[in-house]
């Protein structure tokens, strides 16, 4: 594709070819079948009809996910992040570039771009070198001596807190080897007296710290090229074990939001039709689901696991970056109350991973030892979540509010507070005080039904009146 | 010609006598179990009754018929209980026709404007803060000829089924902008407002162990707003998450802390006693705020 060939560089060789598209079909292979395994996960959640018009829904994915509208409510991070996350859309152009040379034995193929090449060259190393100092402001940020607080809670333990750096390093390690291939490549082309196609204005910076031998030039570029892409497939594989799988599943994750006011909860189905034949004997109703051999299903109200949640907490939990924001807007939290709503989503996650098979090459569990102990064989009420957790939130939905991909910790609390309630009896005395005064009063404290209407005695109201003088 | 304040009784229209006389009302008042049985909130209804009787809206009320609408059993959990109250209180609204609802509070607004029609209950609702802005801009309320609020420092606090719930954060506004008053807003406001503390039925149950509660850390940053206490305000945000022990300094006249919904009224109130600062702010709902304006109470 490219017309300056240089001289001493030989295109991969066909050993070379074949290895790569071996690497590349057993990385994009082996995500593939991760991301199965995840979907077969989500749907074990129990099903929610999705309402509501598609383009609306389309507009807040690009509005909140594409855009990072909601992340914008605090502008350090948002501008920290939004470079790491233009760096990561623009640069992977010049993946496409390398699995182009990989497959076909090229150098550079869109080179022949011409100025257009130049231009998103020069682009890529100014965000690759904007990334690094990013990531350091970053992981700043997270491993000082105190820390920003919402990278602090009980739910961070060592496996987020290890995947949180983790993901720090990969990118510093990937943007290093753009950086060696491209200043290899550049000084090889020097020596030779040829034109390297592309423009890189921070690579040019670095030539004079590359050694002047051609052999070795061509080694460094060779390790710079394969680090990059062995090291995109490799993190490619981490993602479905790590919280940065929000890269791709924040775009679900938003698509799906609910379209109802924030204050509307779910009416449970199955009480509406309890309800119904209780006031009118004459209703009926419809039958409920039934198993393989047409046995009737029995529901359970509420959640008490994992999979008693519906395939939407499901999908959150997945989408979840755990940055925090949720929590740190807690008034719950905020009071040093238990209630987290980072940790309800992470936990939701640990437990779907933990009752089915986990599907990933890592299991983050290993990681978390008091987490495996503490809920062997538990379900997620109790084995993770404590009810304690569970009555300390006010519903205010400051939480839903703040998450940058629209994840709904609420919906996932009054689930297990349904389950707690309708389930097991549970509830904390006072509120079973006051479910039997509205029982019997038809108000949640023990007033009298007849006295309901006193407040309209003795009410007065001024008026003025036109009077004639004299 | 001259003017005269003279003092009316009033007599509140029951949606049951207007049925028996074949009338449909304007809008249906929806006092609500705080507006029927809480002391402090009862006011609050009676402001509101007075706005209505001035302005000359053809209202009723339900009285005794009214019950629950299940909002604290279903934010609990109780699912059962909330839908048993709902199908309830739509046979009795169908039951009459009822179109149109107001309510003062946030709760009662929700439930039945968001959760009813699931059940079958569909009805136009208004909250009390939307429909006193309505009367403000069609100029049926003045707000004048009573006390002035001119200058005097106000801080409206967001009911969370209000705000976020349902996206209302103007409308109150505007009506204490009618007041000419100094409005101020708290750092977390609107769509960042900090809950009061007594939403998802923690207004009938003590709150978990913690350092703190919520209804102190909201009051901690009304007052210092209220203030103007920068060192206070700092000590509430110093960290990104909460902080303790804020005390806002003493002083600076006499604050309002603006609510329009019961359970921030208590909330808001209790916390300003626990400063022991009830001398120097005052918690008033925006209903009784338009009636002393307007001079209604007798």
């Amino acid at each position: 594709m490219h017309t300056i060939l240089p001289t001493h560089h030989s295109p991969p060789t066909v050993v070379q070819q074949i290895l790569f598209l071996l690497v590349a079909a057993l990385g994009i292979g082996l995500f593939a079948w991760q991301v199965r395994k995840i979907r077969a996960n989500i749907l074990k959640g129990k099903d929610r009809v999705m309402g509501g018009p598609i383009s609306e829904r389309i507009n807040k994915t690009l509005l909140v996910a594409f855009g990072q509208q909601k992340m914008f409510k605090r502008i350090t991070p948002a501008l920290l992040h939004l470079v790491v996350y233009v760096g990561f859309l623009v640069i992977n152009i010049e993946v496409i570039e390398i699995m182009i040379d990989g497959i076909f034995g090229t150098h550079r193929a869109l080179s022949f771009m011409g100025p257009v090449y130049d231009v998103l060259m020069a682009t890529n190393e100014i965000l690759g070198a904007l990334v690094i100092a990013t990531v350091v402001a970053l992981w700043w940020r997270r491993n000082r001596s105190q820390p920003v607080r919402r990278f602090t809670g009980v739910e961070m333990r060592a496996w987020p807190r290890l995947d949180a750096n983790v993901i720090l390093y990969v990118e510093v390690i990937l943007m290093a080897a753009l950086f060696t291939m491209n200043t290899a490549d550049l000084k090889l082309h020097q020596l030779e007296g040829v034109d390297l196609p592309g423009s890189f204005p921070i690579s040019s910076l670095l030539v004079g710290l590359f050694p002047e031998n051609a052999g070795a030039l061509h080694v460094l570029e060779r390790v710079g090229w394969w680090l990059h892409i062995l090291g995109i497939l490799a993190f490619l594989n981490y993602l479905p074990s790590s919280k940065h799988f929000h890269i791709i599943m924040a775009f679900p994750n938003v698509y799906y939001t609910r379209l109802v006011p924030q204050g509307q909860f779910s009416n449970v189905d199955s009480i509406t039709h309890e309800v119904k034949a209780m006031m009118d004997p004459s209703y009926q109703v419809p039958a409920g689901p039934v198993d393989a051999d047409g046995n009737p299903v029995v529901q359970r109200f509420g959640a008490k696991d994992a999979d008693d949640l519906s395939w939407l907490n499901l999908l959150n939990a997945y989408s979840c970056t755990e940055c925090g924001r949720c929590t740190s807007v807690c008034p719950a939290n905020i009071t040093g109350k238990l209630l987290s709503p980072r940790k309800i989503i992470m936990d939701t996650r640990d437990r779907i991973e933990e009752k089915y098979e986990s599907p990933l090459i890592f299991k983050p569990n290993k990681y978390n030892g008091e987490i495996g102990a503490e809920s062997e064989d538990g379900s997620l009420v109790r084995g993770k979540v404590t009810p304690e957790e569970l009555w300390a939130c006010t519903t205010c939905n400051a939480c839903v509010e703040a998450c940058p991909v629209n994840i709904n910790p609420l919906d996932s609390i009054i689930e297990m507070r349904r389950y707690l309630v309708l389930e097991e009896s549970a509830a904390p005395h006072s509120l079973n005080v006051m479910f039997s005064n509205i029982e019997n009063n038809g108000a949640p404290w023990a007033f009298s039904p007849s006295d309901r209407f006193n407040w309209a005695d003795e009410l007065y109201v001024a008026e003025k009146q036109s009077v004639a003088t004299a | 010609m001259a003017e005269q304040v003279a003092k009316r009784q009033v007599n509140v229209p029951l949606m049951a006598d207007l049925a028996a006389r074949g009338e449909q009302p304007e809008v249906l008042f929806w006092v609500g179990c705080a507006g029927a049985f809480d002391d402090r909130y009862k006011r609050v209804t009676r402001a509101f009754v007075r706005i209505l009787e001035h302005v000359g809206v053809k209202y009723a009320v339900l009285g005794m018929e009214e019950s629950c609408t299940g909002d604290p059993a279903k934010r609990a959990g109780n699912e059962f209980l909330f839908q048993m109250q709902a199908m309830q209180n739509i046979t009795t609204l169908d039951g009459y026709g009822i179109k149109t609802i107001v309510t003062a509070c946030p709760h009662c607004f929700n439930t039945i404007k968001n959760e009813y029609p699931a059940l079958g209950g569909n009805y136009e609702v208004i909250h009390h803060s939307t429909f006193l802005q309505q009367l403000i801009n069609d100029g049926r309320v003045k707000v004048q000829g009573g006390e002035s609020f001119k200058g005097r420092r106000i801080t409206f606090h967001d009911s969370c089924y209000l705000g976020r719930a349902n996206d209302i954060y103007e409308a109150p506004r505007e009506v204490l902008a009618a007041l000419d008053a100094d409005l101020v807003e708290m750092k977390r406001s609107k769509a960042n407002g900090l809950c009061c503390g007594a939403g998802g039925a923690q207004m009938w149950k003590e709150p978990e162990p913690g350092k703190k509660d919520i209804n102190i850390e909201r009051t901690e940053e009304a007052l210092a707003t209220l203030d103007g206490n920068a060192a206070a305000l700092e000590n509430l945000y110093g960290v990104e998450s909460g902080n303790e022990g804020a005390t806002p300094s003493k002083g600076n006249g006499n604050g309002i802390i603006a609510v329009g919904c019961p359970f921030c009224m208590t909330m808001m109130s209790d916390g300003v006693k626990n400063k022991e600062r009830e001398s120097s702010v005052q918690v008033f709902d925006l209903a009784e705020l338009v009636a002393s304006a307007e001079g209604l109470n007798a």
